[in-house]
């Protein structure tokens, strides 16, 4: 199939997918007219119901928590596939620090990068646990928060003196962290069930709005959830690290 | 009823060219760079949608994580060409 | 006016589509693809605003003021950090494509055997 042939057939079957997908959007109740119950509903409920003020968290994490453990693991599979993917092939070696190729300098870092990185790395560290554990009264979440702790390390190795990946924690460690949050949500739905209430059931104390330990699992499921994001994310990084930095191929296959 | 702001069209219309720049462009850092642009204009749009949490999760990911994953993922496969 | 969001999310996706199968690398069809998903968020966000309306966190407003739709921006969050991990593997699966075949160009992959 040519490629003229193939551009052909995509701008007439996207002029027909773009027509319909138009003329279904046009049906909506147009922009800023939101009509629909459900959002209303939970408006008008969530709070008292779970003592919760940021009710995204709450539908996130709590009314839709099954939603939000099947994400969970989408997360938890792509990065062990990440892993799976770019561990040394058997035809690689791991090219010793030492050895410097040729065209590529490595530049270290001057005491100015340093001296900024440490407490760059700290205020991203602390707002990452803020963020995560204000989830429930303010924009805020487990995934949130786990994204910007997960920034945190990569700072301390951009601000390192030596580009190698050793600065990252060990992958070993990153390994452990993802499975305690991935199976720490299934240990809060458990213990919903044991409790005799439903899978994911909000069973802890609620306490009063508005204080940072209330509304019950939101809280836990919070942690639980940005340690495995955190996990997730620092392992993608770090594999893809130590492929473009460490790992090199035995022999060019095509120059090189 | 009110009426869409002037700030929502511009930040639309913006939208709209990052897309197509980030499709047009052909170098891969330039294409990491278009991507790190969109994914801040769309954190913009969304907090005109009035949804923080979601605009919090772009900036970090869309403007950090994935240009930094393309950028890794060039240098790997450039180093193999010598 | 009151349709820009959606016609810019069609855009978007006729866009994006249009870079996956016009492109000549194989990271370039990765981002392509991640211009599509962005698509949905735009389409999904539109349809959940309201005129003069705030956002559904109750911290510091009084409990009757109207807000947004609370359940669409819970669909929307998850959806852009799973993305992000989708697309590491999208990406790892490039790196083995070039470490196997000498070249990201979609033209010159042939399947694999062995």
């Amino acid at each position: 199939m040519t490629a003229r042939l193939r551009m052909a057939l995509f701008l007439s079957s996207m002029a027909v997918v773009a027509a319909f997908t138009g003329w279904g959007a046009a049906q909506l109740p147009g922009f800023g007219r939101y009509p629909g119950p459900y959002g209303d509903v939970i408006d008008r409920v969530g709070v008292q119901q779970r003592r919760a003020t940021d009710l995204v968290s709450a539908v996130n994490v709590d009314y839709r928590a099954i939603d939000t453990l099947g994400e969970e693991f989408i997360l938890f599979t792509a990065a062990t596939g990440v892993i799976v993917l770019l561990r040394a092939m058997r035809d690689e070696r791991r090219r010793p620090d030492e050895e410097a190729d040729p065209g590529r300098e490595r530049p270290g870092t001057t005491d100015l990068i340093r001296a900024a990185g440490l407490p760059l790395a700290t205020g991203i560290g602390l707002l990452g646990v803020y963020v995560l554990s204000h989830g429930q009264l303010t924009p805020g979440g487990g995934f949130q928060g786990g994204v910007v702790v997960a920034c945190s390390p990569v700072v301390v190795f951009l601000a390192g003196e030596r580009i190698t990946v050793r600065r990252l924690p060990p992958t070993s460690a990153l390994e452990v962290a993802e499975t305690i949050g991935a199976g720490g949500f299934i240990a809060v739905g458990l213990a919903g069930l044991l409790a005799g209430a439903a899978f994911l059931q909000n069973i802890a104390p609620l306490g009063s709005t508005g204080s940072l330990d209330s509304s019950g699992t939101i809280a836990i499921i919070n942690v639980v959830v940005s340690v495995e994001v955190a996990a997730a994310f620092l392992l993608i990084i770090s594999e893809f690290l130590e492929q473009a930095l460490i790992v090199r191929p035995t022999g060019g296959r095509g120059g090189g | 009823m009110g009426e869409t702001s002037g700030l929502q069209v511009v930040v639309y219309v913006l939208i709209a060219a990052a897309g197509t720049a980030v499709v047009l462009s052909r170098e891969l850092v330039k294409v990491a760079m278009m991507l790190s642009f969109l994914g801040l204009v769309l954190a913009v749009a969304f907090l005109t949608f009035q949804a923080p949490d979601v605009s919090l999760s772009e900036i970090a990911v869309g403007s950090l994580a994935l240009p930094l994953l393309i950028l890794l993922a060039v240098s790997k496969t450039r180093s193999r060409q010598g | 006016m009151s349709y820009l969001p959606y016609a810019v999310a069609i855009w978007l996706l006729v866009v994006g589509l249009y870079g996956v199968i016009s492109s000549r690398n194989l990271i370039h069809m990765v981002v392509c693809l991640g211009v599509v998903q962005s698509s949905t968020y735009m389409l999904l966000l539109g349809v959940g605003y309201r005129f003069g309306a705030g956002a559904p966190i109750y911290y510091d407003v009084p409990l009757r003021t109207p807000a947004v739709d609370p359940v669409v921006q819970a669909l929307c969050l998850t959806d852009v950090v799973v993305e992000a991990t989708v697309m590491a593997v999208l990406l790892a699966l490039c790196v083995q494509a070039h470490k196997r075949f000498g070249s990201l160009d979609p033209e010159r992959l042939r399947p694999l055997k062995g």
